[in-house]
């Protein structure tokens, strides 16, 4: 009952798996105590089968990796690269980043990015908003306030997902969306009553019949807990500074009633999902009938902010009843859009009435608007 | 007692950005438990009292952050009811933190 290590082990500490090793975490997913060798087996293992399974990739396939310098896509940069050794993907991986010009934040974390091209061996392309929007986020935020900017990071970074990936002839990108970004995104359009979204959000892979770019999460069925274990216990290089902007914007409500529920019991995050992908919506009742209670609804909620989805997405106030027509294109950029304009460009549109027609020389509030702000804030009288 | 406690995945906000505490924590081996070293890091270690809700929830760690001892899971050493012994590293990660 003795393991030969020096300390004595209790049996109920050993590893589920081998017997043999101290065992170092519990797997939220099924309680199952592993050690670090058999969780980095059973945790790549996993991700393998999600992508065998819903035939992510097919050989010869160059894929971009939208890598933030976070965590999760620190993570699936090198899962993927592990993989594709390990199997023969026969993949061509290429990192994708998009610098949305925020002092402080973004610069910091390309700079993991590129220290994670030199760890995995991988190209790298940055794009950012300046280039494809003539607007940094720094700027956008000097001129639209705080209270709204994810919202235009979120639709302007879907959009610049795309191009970036368009600029490498890559027709498909991969993000680092675990399980617990799916659980919240169903709970959040079950809280808000979006069935429109709520039946495709725990698709693994998407692609609008119009758009060239496919997207996809092999991360879907992996465990946040999981993700951050492997980084810590692998030594992973990543960068973890919530965004300047990001506390004002948004308090993840949601995603504290997951961590309350999660703690309660662990496999609620796989069964959220799990229902995610089985619920089958009732057919659509005569149009009348729905009209009148949406408008009802409409009212109440048109005083409210614009939300941002975590996919990027946003759920825009006034838009009438949101349909997934594929195939249409903006009438201004020609990127793909349910409505004539996008909302890249109608966004864009509302800020360039606000921009400055004079600049002030050596005006530095807006390069590192939100540094700012918060060193204001600590000043005290 | 020594120990060493430390704040990763962005929770070192609570600290003045410091990552990692070298400490000599006033209790005497095995008196005392988790639960003391959370009140400890919240009266000792946390900069400003507001970021307390930040660390804890309903007297314990928020949900969220995971917590490692000795870099083993805490839920397999006992969560909260854990007895510290000297030289143990305490390591405290936000998971909620950007991807």
């Amino acid at each position: 009952m003795t393991a030969e290590t020096p300390k004595k082990i209790k049996v109920s500490s050993l590893c589920e798996l081998c017997h043999g090793r101290k065992a170092v975490m519990k797997r939220p997913k099924n309680l199952q105590k592993l050690c670090k060798e058999c969780f980095y087996v059973v945790f790549e293992t996993e991700i393998h089968n999600t992508i065998t399974d819903a035939k992510l990739f097919q050989p010869g396939d160059r894929v971009a990796i939208g890598a933030s310098g976070g965590k999760d896509s620190t993570v699936l940069a090198s899962v993927l690269k592990t993989l594709n050794e390990r199997y023969n993907y026969g993949l061509e991986l290429v990192l994708l980043s998009i610098d949305e010009g925020i002092k402080g934040y973004r610069d910091d974390s390309l700079a993991t990015v590129k220290r994670n091209q030199k760890q995995y061996e991988m190209e790298l392309e940055i794009v950012s908003y300046k280039d494809l929007y003539n607007w940094s986020m720094d700027e956008i935020v000097s001129c639209a306030g705080i209270r709204s900017s994810c919202t235009y990071c979120g639709v302007l970074r879907r959009q610049a997902l795309d191009r970036g990936a368009a600029k490498l002839n890559i027709n498909h990108v991969v993000t680092g969306h675990n399980a617990d970004d799916m659980a919240e995104t169903v709970l959040m359009n079950l809280l808000r009553g979006d069935t429109g979204r709520l039946e495709k959000s725990t698709t693994i892979l998407t692609q609008s019949s119009g758009s060239p770019i496919k997207r996809s999460k092999p991360f879907k069925y992996t465990y946040q807990k999981e993700i951050v274990l492997y980084a810590h216990y692998k030594k992973l290089d990543y960068f973890s500074t919530e965004c300047t902007y990001a506390p004002e914007a948004f308090r993840g409500t949601t995603r504290e009633l997951l961590k309350a529920l999660e703690a309660v019991r662990p496999s609620c995050i796989m069964d959220i999902i799990y229902s995610g992908e089985h619920l089958a919506l009732a057919p659509k009742k005569p149009k009348k009938h729905n009209q009148q209670y949406k408008n009802k609804s409409k009212k109440v909620l048109e005083n409210q902010e614009q939300e941002i989805n975590p996919d990027g997405s946003v759920s825009l106030g006034r838009e009438k009843k949101i349909e997934f027509k594929d195939g249409n294109r903006c009438e201004k950029c020609g990127y793909l859009s349910s409505n004539k304009i996008c909302k890249a460009c109608m966004l864009l549109a509302g800020l360039e009435m606000n921009r400055a027609k004079v600049t002030i020389d050596g005006n530095t509030s807006v390069d590192g608007a939100a540094k700012l702000t918060k060193t204001l804030e600590q000043l005290s009288f | 007692m020594k120990a060493k406690i430390e704040f990763l995945g962005g929770l070192d906000v609570i600290s003045s950005h410091v990552r990692e505490h070298k400490v000599n924590l006033p209790f005497e081996e095995g008196d005392a438990t988790i639960r003391d070293l959370i009140r400890y890091i919240c009266e000792n270690i946390i900069t400003d009292p507001k970021d307390i809700p930040v660390f804890i929830e309903d007297d314990s760690v928020r949900p969220g952050i995971l917590v490692l001892i000795n870099d083993t899971d805490w839920e397999l050493e006992g969560m909260e009811e854990y007895v510290l012994e000297s030289g143990d590293v305490y390591t405290f990660t936000s998971t909620l933190h950007g991807g």
